[in-house]
């Protein structure tokens, strides 16, 4: 029995909690890497919760973390739509770029990739084979060169072409560097003289721990992230870092990712999510 | 990393210190402190616990036969280092080698971790030393690992052993065995097996990864892990301690800010000790894993040790030799021998992380991130664009010279007037230092005062004329 059904039924039964299930349940929380600060908010609501409505108010609890904002795909009504993809080493920005790629073509509109990570060895052969795959044309230019003349060309072709969707991907690059964070405002910033960019999203690791934070406040800072996708959900970490980045930083998740293959994105769903944390 | 650690016990600690006397309850204020902080550090919950139990309790049995305020606060942070280190892996442990070369590493870990960006660093490390790895490509699952393989052998010299193109096929186990075989027909001492990133709970690669260790019988398996890595460190190293071993951990992405309690989970709980940080885009930024550094960096007392070990490799010794020499004869110091500091400056990696490793550099964490790298690169500029008459002697640089360099260099007058000044200022301390004591061995280190930060630099003037030659005489004045 997941924790948070049996926290329900404890409360249902005994009508108080024993001082080891709170630890429990501190744990729990814990674990799931919400981070030590909403966790005291979380059990702090949850000890003033009545044993009649338990379920529904803990839940709710939870769900009020959430940020109220739109978690819809943002689209350009007037041509093409460009979407960035910005997010740290590892994340899973390449594989991201390729799945939604796959999303919007299935939806069916056209869309085009930049391979705007010229950085890392063979990224860019990484996307051509992804293009391949999903039958996508993947725009790329030299290894080592310049993203932005990447993002600028690739911007500018899919204008001409008249896609729907433009998905630009960068190379991955830790928020700290803020050098790196320069180059990446110059993307955008040179993306935006041929159309604006009218979605970033930053890919966040499950995995990662209480980071995220640093990572999503520092990107948004930089080149203002309008959804966060929350990849490799599919292992054994719930991602609780994403609540908090959505409480702190109210910054819709709007993606998860849950696999290597191409279909295996799916937008997110909240309840699912919170249930996630605690199961 | 860890920097946020470091600057909670500093400020913990020095409260402490600040205290007469410490009684019961400091010790139990200060332990709560350090379980906030820990937490917030990403290290599990159960490792904290013990953590924070075992220091509350050889606190309180020093406490007892302690004098003095001063001393118990140093007491305390005395266990809570050596607690650190002990976790850490207490003394850090080298890769073993084979009796029989190949000596062979298998790479193990979650997808994008690092291990093909690693397997490079390692092969650049062990080649470096005159070993002659081979690199073997078996992750033949994400698209193009196996080129992304290739490009890093070439780029550091180190032959991959590549059989399959990968994308999905091929068999990785019999890439591995087939790589190893190779290795020893051609007599490689070294074999590096790059593997695919598989998460803990996936049984059918965790067993793939299970059947590469029994067919290469590697001497090494690392566990390669990102130091971002939250609370799922525990999971994920159990699973891994579980469904292929490991003998060693690798740290990945400690050039990011991230705290790296994992680093503290996973020692602790999988008693595997930490072998190598990684923290770069280049494949040098690869180090062996020092528990006791990193412990001293937790602690807010910086990393003056691979400070010092970096500036010994990036300040050739002729350099130092000759600037020694120099000072000794008394000769001043010129500002060709600073553009010599400043590339092995530049060599030694960027600023901010130099800064970093500084004792205290905690306090000062934003400067520190704030630090602009152009600095360096625009001070080179300028003394780059200066004749060898005027950098022996700078007292020769009238207007019309500076106007000239601060064209070359593509920067104002005022900032090649401000270069001057400081270095002018600099120039006369280091007389007269030498006219004091000046200890042996500190030339090398003798950095003439930078600009350090750029707020720091003063603003400049609101200039009058527009004739930059006129310009440059005005601010001298």
């Amino acid at each position: 029995m997941g924790l948070f059904s049996k926290f329900i039924a404890k409360i249902k039964g005994e009508n108080s909690f024993a001082p080891a299930d709170w630890q429990d349940l501190e744990g729990e929380l814990l674990a799931s890497d919400i981070g030590p600060t909403l966790t005291r908010e979380l059990l702090e609501a949850g000890r003033k919760v009545k044993s009649e409505n338990a379920q529904e108010a803990l839940m709710q609890t939870l769900t009020s973390h959430l940020c109220d904002k739109s978690r819809q795909p943002l689209t350009n009504p007037d041509g093409t739509t460009v979407v960035m993809i910005v997010g740290v080493n590892g994340t899973g920005k390449t594989t991201s770029v390729a799945k939604l790629a796959s999303h919007i073509k299935k939806s069916g509109s056209s869309v085009v990739v930049a391979a705007g990570d010229t950085f890392r060895a063979a990224a860019v052969e990484q996307l051509q084979t992804w293009g391949q795959r999903i039958a996508v044309e993947v725009i790329s230019g030299k290894a080592n060169g310049d993203p932005a003349s990447v993002a600028f060309d690739a911007a500018k072709r899919a204008k001409e072409m008249k896609a729907d969707y433009l998905v630009i991907d960068t190379a991955g690059r830790l928020h700290n560097k803020s050098d790196l964070m320069a180059e990446l405002e110059k993307v955008k910033r040179v993306v935006e003289k041929i159309s604006p960019v009218n979605e970033v999203l930053l890919t966040i690791d499950a995995t990662t721990g209480q980071n995220g934070l640093a990572q999503a406040k520092i990107f948004s800072e930089s080149v203002n992230v309008t959804g966060i996708i929350l990849t490799k959900l599919d292992g054994s970490a719930r991602g609780g870092i994403a609540l908090a980045i959505e409480h702190e930083l109210d910054i819709p998740i709007k993606w998860i990712g849950t696999g290597e293959s191409e279909g295996d994105l799916a937008p997110f769903d909240p309840d699912a999510y919170i249930q996630g944390l605690l199961a | 990393m860890f920097d946020s650690l470091s600057s909670r016990f500093s400020s913990t600690f020095s409260s402490l210190r600040s205290r007469g006397k410490i009684s019961k309850n400091d010790i139990d204020a200060t332990c709560a402190e350090i379980r906030q902080a820990l937490l917030e550090s990403d290290v599990a919950l159960e490792v904290v616990e013990s953590f924070v139990a075992e220091i509350a309790e050889k606190s309180t049995t020093a406490l007892a036969t302690m004098q003095s305020g001063t001393n118990q606060a140093n007491a305390i942070f005395e266990i809570v280092n050596a607690s650190l280190i002990e976790i850490l892996g207490g003394s850090a442990r080298r890769v073993r080698f084979a009796k029989n070369p190949p000596t062979v590493i298998m790479l193990a870990g979650l997808q994008g971790a690092g291990k093909t960006t690693l397997a490079g660093k390692l092969a650049k490390f062990y080649a470096d030393q005159g070993n002659t790895p081979l690199l073997v490509a078996s992750d033949l699952q994400r698209p193009n690992a196996v080129t992304q393989l290739q490009v890093v052998g070439q780029s550091i010299g180190v032959p991959v052993f590549a059989p399959e193109a990968g994308n999905g096929v091929g068999d990785p186990v019999k890439v591995a065995k087939a790589g190893v075989e190779f290795a020893k027909a051609k007599q490689y001492n070294m074999v590096i097996v790059d593997t695919a990133g598989r998460l803990g709970v996936d049984a059918d690669l965790m067993k793939q990864a299970g059947d590469i260790r029994d067919a290469v019988h590697p001497d090494e398996i690392l566990f390669v892990v990102d130091a971002m890595i939250g609370q799922d460190a525990v999971r994920t190293s159990q699973a891994f301690l579980d469904g292929v071993g490991f003998d060693g951990v690798v740290l990945t992405k400690l050039d990011g800010d991230a705290r790296g309690g994992a680093a503290l989970s996973i020692a602790s709980l999988t008693k595997r000790p930490i072998m190598f940080a990684s923290s770069g885009e280049k494949l040098s930024d690869f180090d062996i894993f020092y528990p006791e550094r990193m412990a001293s960096r937790i602690l807010g007392m910086g990393d003056v040790a691979t400070l010092a070990e970096q500036a010994k490799k990036a300040f050739d010794g002729d350099t130092s030799e000759k600037l020694e020499a120099k000072f000794a004869r008394g000769e001043d110091f010129t500002l060709e021998d600073f553009l010599d500091q400043l590339s092995a400056m530049s060599k030694m990696g960027s600023m901010s992380k130099l800064l970093g490793m500084l004792p205290g550099s905690a306090g000062m964490k934003k400067q520190i991130d704030n630090f602009d790298e152009g600095e360096i690169v625009r001070t080179k500029a300028i003394v780059e664009s200066m004749t060898p008459i005027e950098r022996r002697d700078p007292k020769v640089l009238n207007g019309s010279r500076r106007s000239r360099i601060a064209k070359g260099s593509g920067r104002a007058v005022s900032e090649v007037n401000n270069l001057v000044e400081r270095f002018s200022a600099a120039q006369k301390m280091m007389k007269q230092v030498r006219n004091g004591a000046m200890p042996a061995g500190m030339a090398g280190m003798g950095l003439p005062p930078m600009p350090a930060v750029k707020a720091s630099i003063a603003p400049k003037k609101k200039s009058k004329s527009g004739n930059p030659a006129k310009r440059a005489i005005e601010e001298a004045q």
